[in-house]
């Protein structure tokens, strides 16, 4: 079986995917999109059962998905889970219509009705750029003054929703979240991400993988995720609410998982393989 | 090892013979260069900045 990691950027994930796809006996094809050029109605010359999509870009992932798919290659993750997870706003919508809670969330398009926004949701608000990761511009604001400013700021960002005000509650969670890993049709790990000094929990910004114990309640959580996203490979980050219980907070569709491989030893790149050659033999 | 050219300094970087286009260097000059495949040669350029679509 030939497997294909298409990329940007070799990170350690890469590197321990290729070799797991050589410890499974399959032929990893690696796909630099950087040097990527096609025609659409060119085919792959080493062309791959199946490929693992792991650009770094959300829009190169996005756009070489569509390009693979349109010459009838599987890709993990497909475009529309890419589609969805990669907009804060959809994945929200499509969780909360399928029953999932999470973080009480609005939108609005201008300052004044974000500033109106937020006083439905109340204060503290973190406002959040409907595409980006790593908690990069995630900014949270303890009153009206403070996020008149943020929008502002994000007003004049030249990002692409710099017009469009994503407000959510801000969780009063312990100093932690959860990182659940779906892989194909299971949940077999997850970790807590801990900061005691800042409340934006992403390891990018230092918080410290801690193993976590995937229990019944949260494998059932993350599986039922998967169903509204789909794929076969998701990182779905959770908020625990002392009230309400298990908040999805957001959900990773090209999931980064080098430290909860450190942390907890279990082999996510062979068992993401192994759940890949189930689905070539399918 | 190969011995690339750093395109920064000018000084010889020493690069895995089996690197991929795509793996990150770090040169003691500072600079964060990417391998890649020039004409079939293996060459070193600088690292992509880390974008705004960047992430997970």
């Amino acid at each position: 079986m030939k497997i294909g990691i298409s990329y940007d950027v070799i990170r350690w994930e890469e590197k321990d995917l290729l070799q797991a796809i050589r410890r499974y006996g399959s032929t990893p094809v690696p796909i630099y999109l950087k040097d990527f050029h096609l025609t659409t109605e060119e085919r792959l010359e080493d062309s791959p059962d199946l490929i693992v999509q792991r650009s770094v870009s959300h829009k190169r992932a996005q756009l070489s998905t569509l390009v693979f798919e349109g010459m009838g290659l599987s890709v993990v993750n497909p475009s529309t889970t890419l589609l969805l997870c990669q907009n804060k706003l959809h994945t929200t919508i499509q969780l909360s219509v399928n029953k999932i809670s999470t973080p009480r969330t609005g939108i609005a398009f201008d300052e004044t009705s974000a500033l109106k926004l937020a006083s439905k949701i109340g204060y503290p608000v973190v406002l959040k750029p409907i595409e980006g990761s790593w908690g990069r511009m995630t900014a949270k604001a303890l009153d009206e003054d403070t996020l008149r400013s943020l929008l502002e700021y994000q007003r004049y960002t030249n990002t692409y929703y710099n017009n469009a005000f994503y407000l959510q509650e801000f969780v009063k969670k312990p100093d932690r979240d959860i990182r659940v890993f779906v892989i194909g049709d299971e949940a077999p790990v997850g970790i807590y991400r801990v900061n005691e000094r800042n409340w934006r929990t992403n390891t990018a910004l230092g918080a410290r993988a801690e193993p976590l114990k995937v229990d019944e309640e949260l494998e059932d959580l993350a599986l039922r995720v998967r169903e509204v996203v789909g794929g076969h490979f998701l990182g779905v980050d959770i908020f625990e609410d002392k009230e309400r219980g298990y908040l999805v907070n957001e959900v990773n569709a090209v999931p980064e998982y080098k430290n909860t491989v450190r942390v907890t030893g279990f082999d996510v790149s062979g068992k993401l393989v192994s759940k890949l050659t189930e689905v070539i033999k399918r | 090892m190969v011995m690339v050219k750093c395109p920064v300094c000018g000084e010889q970087v020493s690069v895995d013979d089996n690197a991929l286009p795509g793996e990150i260097v770090e040169h003691e000059c500072g600079a964060q260069l990417e391998v890649f495949n020039d004409h079939g040669k293996l060459s070193l350029r600088l690292a992509e900045q880390v974008g705004e679509d960047w992430g997970e």
